[in-house]
């Protein structure tokens, strides 16, 4: 929750309206509870629909390792197979 | 919070725009949901009609950072109205900017004197240009990609032709003394990321390309100033390149004698070497693996009918729209109504520069009950050909395939 809040506070400190961006829900699913913190720090959350499901459960892989390595979220270690798995049941080609 | 306006999609393919046939022009009016048929579910179920402060409905992609297409029924003419014009952005922190308050700084180390602008000094102390050209995202139609590819997934519209007024950047860069040893100019933007890790959006060009006549520093589009979504109160333009180079609310401009690094120059908007021969070059850039995206290809799209439309036996269907490609020119647009077969020339617009937008149309008879299969090719004046099959690449850009229209007579 903490990261919602931080993202929320930081889009409200720069002006910024984030439209309708609540009124996305992911699918309620194990792990959706990870994915909404650690990817709504920086993203909306409607980023995962935009791009599914064609993404298998590598390509879910490489994009979240990309997210922590290339753009710096900071995402803990441990929470990442369940943010992968989620998306890739979830939101992945199947 | 905000004023969100949602017009009523059209969804049909049918309904969207079957010109002079079962569908009156004047229907077309509202903005359309239209997406083309090549999207991924997810692209297309997640989009919706909406509006951001200032703008018009648009089709949105992403929420935050704010990534809005421009509806297709506002490519029925060659400039697209600024409350329309597309919204893209990496970075979701995104500053209202004072333009009472804003600086722009020049400098860097292939700079002898650097120094600071604000606006009252950009628009006393050089002179001005007005220039028509497209800006068009690297990633337009990546949404149509087979296979798809991750990233915002785009359907036609990230894309408009503006005419943009403003200065050269090359008298701004005159004025700070560029060394011989410059290699390149690199822009930054008032916009910066959420988090503090995430690199801010930084882009370079080379420096001849910053120095060309027509790569500018303007603060008004269409007569009016940017929006705020557009790049207020000033952007790059560079034109005939894609648009990740428009750096918009430009606050930094870095004369550079090593080449820029960071996220967004490598691994970020690259090409495979060789897989665009003709593209323009980036030599400072370039490595055996890879090559920055430089400019546009060669590429059109029909506004007036869309895929699946029907129309009567004996009706006069119309096949119009834009085509564009990265500053040589369109030379020619050709129209076949036979699956490729034959071409015929179709009626060139008014010429607007070699940037621009240029409308073309063609009208043919659908004298036969039956499926007419329109395809339209663009062709520039240096001879590129838009292609009839996609030249995939893993970041999606440069799609520029041969539109395949199904108009059935009924």
């Amino acid at each position: 929750m903490k990261n919602i809040l931080i993202a929320i506070a930081l889009a409200a400190a720069c002006g910024t309206t984030f439209a309708a961006e609540k009124d996305f829900k992911l699918k309620q699913a194990p792990g959706v509870d990870k994915v909404q913190v650690n990817c709504s720090a920086c993203h909306s959350l409607d980023y995962i629909q935009l791009n599914s499901p064609f993404l298998d459960r590598k390509g879910w892989d490489a994009t979240v390792t990309k997210m922590i390595k290339a753009l710096g979220a900071p995402v803990k270690a441990e929470d990442i197979p369940a943010i992968v798995d989620y998306l890739a049941t979830n939101y992945g080609k199947q | 919070m905000q004023r969100r306006k949602f017009l009523a999609a059209t969804g049909s393919t049918l309904a969207a725009g079957a010109i002079g046939s079962l569908v009156p022009g004047a229907a077309r009016a509202a903005a359309s949901l239209w997406q083309p048929g090549e999207l991924a579910a997810g692209a297309a179920a997640s989009a919706v009609l909406e509006a951001l402060p200032g703008k018009a409905a648009l089709i949105k992609r992403s929420y935050r950072a704010p990534n809005y297409e421009t509806p297709i029924n506002y490519f029925d003419t060659p400039f697209t109205p600024n409350n329309a014009f597309f919204v893209r952005y990496h970075l979701s922190n995104i500053p209202k900017v004072d333009v009472r308050a804003w600086r722009l700084k020049i400098g860097g180390a292939g700079a002898d004197k650097p120094y600071e602008l604000d606006m009252t000094a950009l628009q006393r102390d050089f002179e001005h240009v007005e220039l028509a050209a497209l800006c068009l995202c690297s990633g337009n139609r990546r949404g149509m990609f087979q296979p798809h590819v991750q990233g915002v997934e785009w359907g036609v519209g990230a894309m408009g032709n503006a005419r943009w007024k403003g200065v050269r950047l090359r008298d701004v860069l005159k004025k700070a003394g560029v060394k011989s040893g410059a290699i390149e100019v690199a822009f930054n933007g008032a916009d910066g990321p959420a988090l503090p890790a995430t690199a801010d959006f930084i882009k370079s060009i080379p420096v001849d390309k910053a120095l060309h006549e027509d790569t500018l520093i303007a603060w008004e589009m269409n007569g009016k100033p940017l929006p705020h979504f557009n790049g207020f109160p000033a952007r790059v333009i560079v034109p005939g390149w894609t648009g990740t180079y428009w750096m918009k609310h430009v606050v930094d401009i870095d004369v550079r004698t090593s080449p820029q690094g960071g996220f967004w120059m490598n691994p970020a908007y690259r090409l495979p070497t060789g897989r665009f021969p003709k593209a323009d070059p980036f030599p400072t850039q370039q490595n055996p693996t890879n090559t920055p995206i430089t400019d546009i290809v060669i590429s059109s799209l029909v506004t007036s009918i869309h895929d699946g439309a029907r129309v009567h036996v004996g009706q006069t269907v119309d096949v119009s729209g834009v085509a564009w490609d990265g500053g040589r020119g369109v030379r020619d647009v050709q129209v076949s109504t036979d699956a490729g077969q034959t071409w015929q020339a179709a009626k060139l617009g008014r010429d607007f520069g070699r940037y621009s937008f240029r409308q073309f149309s063609y009208r043919f008879k659908a004298a036969k009950e039956g499926v007419y299969l329109v395809m339209v090719k663009a062709t520039n004046l240096r001879g590129d050909t838009q292609v009839m099959e996609l030249v995939h690449n893993p970041a999606g850009y440069h799609h520029n395939v041969v539109e395949r229209i199904q108009v059935e007579a009924v």
